[in-house]
């Protein structure tokens, strides 16, 4: 598994941000558009808490203005992040945010608790790496550790045997390559995840289809990179 | 494969009879599976953006902690009723190089070039340089090319976040990118290209990230002002026949082991070099207050 990939030049050149800070501005930003995505809705309320160097530098680096545009579907290049507390209010989207302390979680961290327009419920922690890319670490307190860039699958299930098979052997029959793949659970027999980042688009009936599924309880799509969104629930 | 090394794409350059920027467009084309239009059109967008971020300055911004601001507009304003010192088209480069830094600094939309902080560097010598000879988009677009490929062999052998190796790492990286783009626009070789950056980067070795209050406001404003102006310094030396003593991919492993060696506190903490003295520390108490 490789994490860091070799930057390209467009990793080098760009992106093409809101200052001041590809980390504490353009990561954070990220940040709330890959909660917002996740949960597939408008945000109705947000509880955020920053955490290390985003509490300690984050409101002189624009972070909860970012964090906030992020969350009203605002991109990292959007030059209404400034003022997103005002463009919350006009969406009456209700937000607090304060300082929170985690253990051994990455020094520019932050946790989303957002309630969606219909009632969704979600909670992201997540860090920005540098350079505006960012890591999910945890979806409602279930280690995830994806970057959302590449698509990405989140199949949360009962923990038994038989469901890595079913979903990887659902992929290889559409010949997707499987890039990353991860495996989680809070307790045996509990609810396991299976994040796995692949090469191409997954099919919306594939999606379908394993939602369907004995012991799947939630099926996540997600490419941020694409801006695509597909939450079933 | 990317280049590991400012030598292996000489070399290509050489064994295939093609230009820095050639070789640094055919190794993205080969790495990210596009096209040449769809890789010319995004450095295209990217100088297209750059060029809106220098027209946008608004010299009446303030940064969130009133640090930073407005120091563009008295750079013009000397300018305009003054013989600079260091002559006129540098001193417009350093008047551009303020303006972007203070843009970034008061959340305006800026290209990340290789980081934020240090995004005035390339614009501040490319804009001007436009203006100055009147060259098209589409050279500019091969220039940062040219800065691009440096860039790449930069973060690959070494680092290119203040928070690894310090500030040589981003404004010491963004003024050899923009060395080697501007000998690039001069009809240099790619030897002398390379030692347009090593220059760039040797002159700034050892530049340690000590922001105040760990913001991207004092000193890194300024300091995007000594890059631009040594990427033409350097890019003159190189362009005389002047070269790098030490090999330039010998100078980036040398900025390397000088960030591995630079103290924590140095590297973008905000704890030591001038955000450490009492003028900084007076300055973050008023900046927490005013937040």
């Amino acid at each position: 598994m490789k994490r860091e990939a070799q930057m390209n030049i467009f990793d080098i050149l760009g992106p093409v941000m809101v200052g001041p800070s590809s980390s504490h501005t353009a990561g954070a930003v990220r940040i709330g558009l890959v909660t917002r995505r996740l949960l597939g809705e408008k945000v109705k309320t947000a509880r955020i808490g920053m955490y290390g160097s985003f509490a300690a530098t984050g409101k002189g680096h624009g972070t909860d203005r970012a964090l906030v545009a992020g969350l009203l579907g605002m991109e990292p290049d959007d030059i209404r992040i400034p003022d997103s507390f005002a463009q919350a209010e006009r969406e009456k989207m209700k937000f607090q945010i304060g300082e929170i302390s985690l253990s051994g979680a990455h020094p520019n961290t932050a946790v989303l608790k957002v309630e969606g327009v219909s009632g969704r419920k979600l909670e992201v922690q997540a860090s920005s790496l540098g350079g505006g890319r960012i890591m999910i670490n945890r979806l409602d307190g279930i280690e995830v550790n994806c970057t959302c860039e590449m698509p990405t699958l989140i199949v949360h299930n009962i923990d038994q045997p038989g469901h890595v098979a079913k979903v990887t052997s659902m992929l290889f029959e559409s010949n997707i390559n499987i890039a990353n793949m991860s495996l989680y659970r809070d307790r045996r027999g509990g609810i396991a995840v299976m994040v796995i980042e692949a090469d191409k688009e997954i099919p919306e009936q594939m999606l379908e289809w394993l939602k369907q599924q004995e012991g799947i309880k939630k099926v996540t799509y997600i490419n941020a990179a694409k801006g695509e969104e597909k939450n079933g629930l | 494969m990317a280049y590991k090394s400012l030598e292996e794409i000489e070399n290509r350059c050489r064994e295939e009879q093609i230009s820095f920027q050639e070789a640094v467009l055919l190794d993205d084309l080969n790495e990210r599976g596009v096209g040449r239009e769809e890789s010319l059109a995004a450095m295209g967008d990217l100088w297209k953006a750059m060029k809106e971020a220098a027209a946008g300055y608004d010299p009446s911004l303030r940064s969130r902690s009133g640090l930073v601001g407005g120091a563009g507009n008295r750079m013009r304003s000397y300018l305009e009723h003054e013989k600079p010192l260091s002559g006129e088209f540098t001193g417009k480069v350093i008047a551009s190089a303020l303006e972007m830094g203070e843009s970034n600094a008061c959340m305006k939309r800026i290209v990340a070039a290789p980081t934020a902080g240090a995004c005035g560097v390339l614009p501040a010598v490319l804009v001007n340089y436009q203006k100055e000879y009147s060259v098209s988009d589409r050279e500019i677009v091969d220039a940062l090319y040219v800065a691009a490929g440096i860039g790449q062999v930069i973060a690959s052998r070494a680092f290119i976040a203040g928070a690894l190796g310090g500030c040589q790492a981003e404004i010491g990286s963004a003024s050899a990118m923009a060395a080697g783009a501007l000998v690039s626009l001069r009809g240099g070789g790619e030897r002398q290209i390379s030692h347009a950056a090593a220059m760039a980067l040797k002159n700034l070795l050892g530049l340690v990230c000590d922001p105040v209050g760990g913001l991207v406001e004092v000193p890194c404003v300024k300091r995007n002002v000594i890059g631009a102006v040594n990427a033409l310094s350097a890019a003159d030396m190189s362009l005389a026949g002047i070269e790098s003593r030490i090999s330039p991919d010998q100078v980036i492993d040398a900025m390397r082991e000088v960030g591995e060696q630079m103290h924590p506190s140095l590297k973008e903490t905000g704890e030591g070099g001038l955000a450490a003295t009492p003028d900084a520390k007076n300055a973050f108490i008023f900046v927490e207050g005013l937040v």
